[in-house]
């Protein structure tokens, strides 16, 4: 096989996703800020990516052009291969808990997306990841009537159910209290580990991205450029309190900036 | 009362009943004290209102009043609810039709009724043709607004999920509009049943608003006025208690936050 070869048909090596000289450049009122400056990254298949940053780097924006719903100003997402241009249901975006539909039950927004499905696959479908997120006994629910962290499993729940082959997920925990975040981080994990899809995560909180993550994604300051990509080599479950784990997280606060001291 | 202690049940009657109370007392005394020969009191009213039932004339003129509410309302919902649809999913078209709709929509209904009976003559068309003027542009302007004030996160789901145009319309920006949608259509209701009683003054010989006048008319019989204008008031009153059921659709009542 030619190296040429290799390039053009990634998927023979495993990449999924791959961020060739991204750029982007936002302009208005005459003004134009530049908001990404030459991304370069490649994600494995089934890998758990986390984009950390300071707050208003761009990782949100970046999230956005992987996900087809914003176009770079220079360079390419490329997705099996092939140019990203518009959002595809093979891989969903998770919002936080606020995505879900008011107007929907729990049943009813997990099936949304399954419209072009038999209606007894539906049903399959719908109580598989109703079981799955925890929402038995809520099927017939809606969201007003559920919790933050139930709201935010719905969403999950309504983005797998479609089977994606990635999920792109921006800041979902933020608005969750402490406690319900770890319960969610345990979640995510069981369920990526259960269904391995490649994940990335944009979250500006360092321990979740060290506890959640394969590989860290440390963007610098707008214009984000990528600073560092730390492999977190500690295997699920991982010890929080370990030398390696603080080791990690250190590092990466160190690289942000931030002195580990409040 | 305080208000953050929750009434006790039978203060929550007690009260309104009291306050009905002395407001029929005020008008009986009013009455009574300043010897008027012109308005009549509670007392009066009633009779008047018995009257009435007895020659068979109010039910005729309640349901005359009620028919032709349900049909101007019924079309300015069939109409105005897909233009503002429309205009609130084309936003370019709504700054091209606003400016117009902004000056049409504070002219009274009433001062339009020279033109209806122009258009109409006199009769239930230009009855009709007022109060769906009055019911048109509140709904018209609640689907604009419901449809413009649609979070974007949820489009963009229903765009990731697949759907195209049309079905993020009907599947995503539709019910998510619709508490709003719901809210104008109460509105207008309410309009429209203020202007069927103008309407009949003018342009009909039936109806509750035409009752109110012919009876001023046909003998200053004043009992008969107040009689039929608090009948106007409970039917109002019904009509929109009865829509306010509405809300209370698991599938809407997210957007009232009244929520449990």
């Amino acid at each position: 096989m030619s190296s040429t070869e290799a390039m053009t048909v990634p998927t023979v090596t495993g990449t999924k996703l791959r961020a060739e000289h991204v750029s982007m450049t936002f302009k208005r009122d005459g003004k134009s800020t530049p908001v990404l400056d030459d991304i370069n990254l490649d994600v494995q298949d089934g890998e758990f990516i986390c984009l950390v940053g300071p707050s208003g780097c761009g990782k949100s924006t970046l999230l956005n052009t992987m996900a087809g719903f914003l176009s770079p100003t220079s360079g390419a997402v490329r997705i099996d291969g092939e140019v990203v241009q518009r959002p595809d249901p093979r891989r969903i975006f998770v919002f936080q808990e606020r995505g879900v539909f008011p107007w929907l039950t729990v049943e009813g927004n997990i099936g949304f997306g399954l419209f072009r499905l038999p209606r007894v696959e539906q049903k399959q479908r719908i109580a598989h990841y109703v079981k799955m997120v925890g929402l038995e006994g809520f099927e017939e629910a809606y969201p007003s009537e559920l919790s933050g962290g139930m709201k935010q499993r719905l969403e999950v729940a309504r983005a797998l159910a479609v089977n994606p082959d990635m999920l792109f997920l921006d800041e979902p925990f933020g608005a969750l209290d402490s406690i319900t975040r770890l319960v969610m981080r345990g979640e995510l994990l069981r369920i990526w580990e259960a269904e391995r899809k490649t994940i990335i995560f944009v979250t500006h909180d360092i321990d979740e991205a060290v506890q959640l993550a394969d590989r860290v994604v440390v963007l610098s300051a707008r214009p984000a450029t990528i600073q560092q990509i730390v492999n977190i080599d500690i295997a699920h479950p991982r010890d929080i309190s370990s030398a390696r784990y603080l080791e990690l997280r250190d590092g990466i606060l160190q690289q942000i900036g931030l002195a580990h001291k409040v | 009362m305080n208000t953050l202690t929750e009434p006790r049940k039978w203060e929550k009657y007690f009260w309104p009943v009291l306050v009905m109370a002395l407001f029929l007392a005020l008008w009986h005394y009013s009455v009574v004290w300043t010897a008027t020969k012109i308005f009549p009191s509670p007392l009066e009213v009633e009779k008047g209102l018995i009257e009435l039932l007895r020659k068979h004339v109010l039910w005729g003129d309640i349901i005359d009043s009620l028919r032709r509410v349900a049909i101007s309302f019924g079309a300015a919902a069939l109409l105005g609810i897909p233009i503002g649809l429309t205009l609130g999913w084309y936003p370019a078209a709504d700054q091209v039709v606003n400016p117009v709709m902004q000056i049409l929509r504070p002219i009274s209904p009433i001062a339009w009724i020279p033109v209806a009976i122009i258009f109409f003559g006199v009769g239930d068309k230009a009855a009709i043709f007022l109060i769906f003027l009055g019911a048109y542009f509140p709904i018209v302007v609640a689907c604009v607004s419901g449809v413009s004030n649609v979070p974007s996160m949820y489009r963009r789901a229903g765009r990731n999920f697949g759907l195209s145009p049309a079905q993020i319309l009907a599947k995503v920006v539709f019910p998510a509009a619709l508490p709003r949608i719901l809210m104008g259509l109460r509105i207008a209701l309410g309009i429209a049943w203020l202007v069927v009683v103008a309407a009949e003054m003018i342009a009909v010989d039936s109806g509750l608003g035409y009752l109110v006048i012919d009876s001023r008319n046909s003998g200053k019989r004043y009992d008969l006025v107040v009689a039929a204008m608090l009948l106007i008031g409970v039917i109002g009153l019904i009509l929109d208690l009865g829509f306010r059921q509405l809300e209370k659709i698991k599938s809407v009542r997210w957007g009232f936050g009244n929520e449990s």
